[in-house]
């Protein structure tokens, strides 16, 4: 099938950037979208023009380097579903796509659809872990965790920091983000000592970086590959709330 | 060269402990004065960058990607082994270790795999205690499962994202020590080659890929977690940017390349749809625990799956392994696939796939069960295949997905290089021929929370370290070397582009060096790769320019390294006159199709070292004497 894509070209981080249209005649409906930008790739190679820059790593949907928003949504139509997994089926023989990196004032574009995801980094290393040293843990069978509270710290955990709910947030939050983090530990006995602490310290990151607040839209639950649900953020709030009280 | 291996002697019980009393220490208000730069920021480089930090070593961590939490070992999907023997069914430290002496086709070193089996539960402390999501019973324990090749229940898992989760760990661990100030992260930089001053390892030289900026970085001791090298073959299940330029330009400063043509074949992947194929995704082998692996009896039967009845079907694995099943080790299952395939008996349009089915466990299990175990995997094989395995088989086929050889290294996880450190995937050291299934995240994490950090005290504090003038010649040719590398790149000027040559290479690797091997194939390769090489730095197309991010160029290095390293993995799958484990030399296999050991002339390790793009490299040879677990021929039926 034939496809028509609009890619934002950008050269640098300080140069203009603008759309670009290619044509891409021969699209196999097997093809992952990121195949496809392969395909268009070589042919640019062929002509002598520079090929699309784009993040991309596994192409099995759990590295969460890829993305990009495809006719507005973060990671295109299909839910639950990273770029690199989104498979050309999808789509309909003559279909125009406009194909642009994530839009955040904390995610500046590197080259073409390549961004800087790098404050997401820096939320973690506010206190997104338990500080537990190596070699220091009891038992793993020391500390029981109820089942129930286990497969929601690994529903929360499940979160790949690819930046979609970020980009699509027309506040530019990363609310899902930091409260999952905060909710996969805070769901877990070993993550009480520093649950207040660790609250506090990553909103304060998130905010330091230039994310915007939830305004609870909702964009972010909608598009996440990863199905990250709302209620981590009332887990968040929750946690900053009442670590805002009583910290000192 | 001498290869002293360092392993210790004596009960192989107590051989780690004694070992480890015997290391010098670093004293604890002399660690900030070390520097050790740690590359790659997965489950073995993320957790040693971090435990080093720990410890108050200073740290410089690089990676490619833009973040150390994307390294390739948060695909792994279907968990990591430890013998904690939770299910009191007959598991043990020695057990483990036996299972991977043997699993491993008696290619490794036994002091090495029993310090593994050892730390293995060390390891599942240290991650529950992190915070990793474990599956657990209702009761609040820790839940097991059995794993591919091993007949207990000795496998951790976290869903079908164990590798994500352990990833994850590690990474907040490291992203504790960044907060902390004791280690430096670097990423979106690569290695590019390895300083060597007065033959030790004393810094690396990188490019920084945003900017395309040169730089060298000065250290007391290097530590490579740049793991494997399977994308040699082009397609395979790694990710898109792993690469073997770390540890082969490090060979080429002078580390030895050890057992290069062992990798391993998986059995359980989604097959190639077409020329596009960009990469091979991995359906976790766990699926192999309830889905039973079939093809038609008939040559070229087109029937639907679904109207194939009992008696038409040939479960071959069942049929001739009947005390595994299913559960056979990879190698036995992949080299299965491709005979029954080779037969024309193969499903789907290919004729290069065998079905997985789970009809009979979703009769005796219901869907609500199937789906808690496998719903990730079977959601993401419908994603790529739009097919629901709910309802039709999956097809499936094997795909390169891992490499046991590697950097050679001691017992210290020292390379021949003194300084230099190799872990993880990167290195050959503990799963011989093949490796088990759920044992890679346990190397990694063991080699990186606590083998290396114990052992790289000794070297430090055996040595001294002067101040490395930024001017020094060894420096100055590093830059230069690399300098020139990336200018060659650009100035060929060529007609095809990086990734035609990456397929080409690819397939001649997949046809004459992948699951079954002869002297005649791996002849002809060794002719056609030399033939590449000269055309690819001739002809090579890169775009753009090296001061800035360039994906093409970063492409390019890495290929030019993976067609030098395939020369070599073809060298050394024809010098090896024997099959085991992953290598299988189709002249030596037993009457019953099984891999033919020669344990009189091939039992060691294969270390080479380079002298040369172009000339033979030369052959050193590590003996293996087992102790413990004596050779037999491998039995699964």
């Amino acid at each position: 099938m034939r496809i028509t894509l609009h890619i934002w070209r950008q050269a640098n981080a300080s140069a203009p950037g603008k759309m670009v249209k290619y044509e891409v005649p021969d699209v196999n409906h097997e093809m992952s979208f990121l195949e496809m930008l392969d395909v268009l790739n070589e042919a640019l190679i062929a002509k002598g023009e520079e090929p699309v820059a784009f993040d991309h790593d596994c192409r099995e949907g759990i590295c969460g380097m890829c993305g990009a928003m495809v006719n507005g949504v973060a990671h295109g139509p299909l839910p639950a579903t990273t770029l690199c997994q989104l498979h050309m089926r999808h789509f309909k023989d003559g279909d125009t796509l406009y194909v642009e990196p994530w839009r955040a004032k904390a995610f500046p574009v590197i080259k073409d659809l390549v961004v800087d995801r790098s404050a997401l980094d820096r939320i973690i290393a506010a206190g997104g872990y338990i500080s537990v040293s190596t070699g220091s843990a009891p038992d793993g069978n020391a500390i029981l965790v109820p089942k129930e509270n286990s497969d929601q710290a690994m529903d929360a955990a499940a979160c790949i920091a690819c930046g979609a709910c970020v980009a699509m947030c027309p506040n530019a939050s990363a609310a899902l983000f930091t409260g999952a983090k905060i909710a996969h530990l805070g769901l877990l006995p070993q993550g009480q000592p520093e649950r207040q602490a660790r609250a506090i310290a990553m909103v304060a990151q998130a905010t330091a970086e230039a994310f915007g607040s939830c305004t609870n839209i909702g964009e972010c639950e909608a598009v996440c590959p990863k199905e990250i649900k709302l209620e981590v953020i009332a887990r968040m709030n929750r946690d900053f709330i009442r670590a805002s009280w009583t910290e000192r | 060269m001498e290869l002293n291996s360092k392993s210790p002697d004596g009960p192989i019980e107590t051989r780690w402990e004694r070992h480890r009393f015997h290391l010098k220490l670093v004293n604890p208000a002399n660690k900030r004065k070390y520097t050790i730069i740690v590359v790659g920021s997965g489950l073995a480089g993320g957790s040693a960058a971090a435990t080093l930090g720990e410890l108050g070593y200073n740290v410089k961590c690089f990676c490619f990607q833009d973040s150390p939490r994307r390294a390739h070992s948060i695909a792994a999907q279907g968990g990591i082994n430890a013998a904690k023997n939770y299910h009191n069914d007959g598991d043990s430290i020695y057990r483990l270790f036996y299972d991977t002496v043997k699993g491993g086709d008696f290619r490794a070193r036994e002091s090495n795999v029993y310090r593994l089996a050892q730390i293995s539960v060390n390891i599942i402390d240290q991650c529950v205690a992190q915070g990793v999501p474990f599956a657990r019973e209702y009761s609040g324990y820790l839940d097991n499962r059995s794993f591919g090749g091993a007949q207990v229940s000795r496998t951790f898992y976290a869903r079908g994202q164990t590798g994500q989760q352990l990833l994850l760990g590690a990474y907040q661990a490291l992203e504790r020590q960044v907060g902390l100030g004791q280690v430096t992260m670097v990423p979106r930089t690569e290695m590019l080659d390895l300083i060597v001053v007065d033959g030790r390892a004393r810094g690396i030289v990188t490019r920084n890929l945003k900017t395309g900026k040169i730089e060298s970085h000065m250290a007391d001791a290097v530590v490579l977690g740049t793991g494997g090298y399977g994308n040699v073959f082009y397609l395979s299940t790694n990710a898109k940017g792993s690469n073997t330029t770390a540890i082969w330009r490090a060979h080429k400063r002078g580390a030895l390349f050890a057992n290069p043509c062992f990798t391993q074949i998986h059995p359980t992947c989604i097959p190639v749809s077409g020329e596009y194929q960009s990469k091979l995704t991995l359906m976790s082998e766990s699926l192999r625990n309830d889905g039973r692996v079939w093809v038609p009896k008939q040559k070229g039967d087109k029937r639907d799956p679904g109207s194939i009845s009992e008696g038409d079907r040939d479960y071959y694995l069942e049929r001739k392994y009947p005390s595994f099943g299913n559960l056979v080790p990879r190698d036995v299952a992949s080299r299965n696939a491709k005979a029954v395939c080779d037969e024309g008996r193969g499903v789907g349009e290919s004729g290069l796939a065998v079905y997985l089915d789970f009809r009979d466990a979703i009769k005796r299990l219901g869907e609500h069960t199937i789906k808690e175990r496998y719903g990730n995997l079977f959601d993401m094989y419908e994603r790529i295949t739009g097919e629901n395995p709910y309802q039709v088989p999956m097809r499936i086929y094997p795909a390169i997905h891992y490499t046991m050889g590697g950097l050679w290294v001691d017992y210290n996880l020292m390379s021949t290089i003194p300084g230099l450190y190799v872990i993880g995937e990167a290195n050959f050291s503990d799963h011989g021929a093949n490796r088990l299934g759920a044992s890679a995240l346990m190397q990694g994490l063991a080699d990186g929370y606590f083998v290396l950090p114990n052992t790289i005290s000794d070297y430090l504090a055996s040595n001294k370290f002067e101040t490395l003038d930024p001017a020094n010649t060894a420096v100055r040719e590093a830059e230069a070397r690399v300098n020139d590398t990336v200018r060659r790149l650009l100035s060929a000027k060529g007609t095809r582009s990086v990734d035609s040559y990456h397929r080409e290479l690819g397939k001649i690797m997949w046809d004459y060096c992948g699951m079954g091997r002869t002297a005649a194939g791996l002849k002809k390769a060794l002719q056609e790769i030399p033939q590449l090489r000269e055309q690819f730095w001739r002809d090579v197309r890169v775009l753009g320019t090296g001061e800035e991010l360039n994906q093409s160029l970063e492409k390019a290095g890495r290929v030019a390294d993976f067609i030098e390293l395939a020369e070599l993995m073809c060298l050394d799958a024809l010098e090896r006159n024997e099959s085991c484990g992953g290598h299988f030399r189709e002249e030596y296999q037993t009457a019953e199709g099984e891999a033919a050991r020669d344990d009189e002339r091939y039992s060691y390790a294969a270390a080479w070292e380079f002298t040369g793009v172009g000339n033979s490299p030369v052959l050193h040879k590590e003996p293996l004497s087992f102790e413990y677990v004596h050779p037999s021929q491998r039995s699964y039926k």
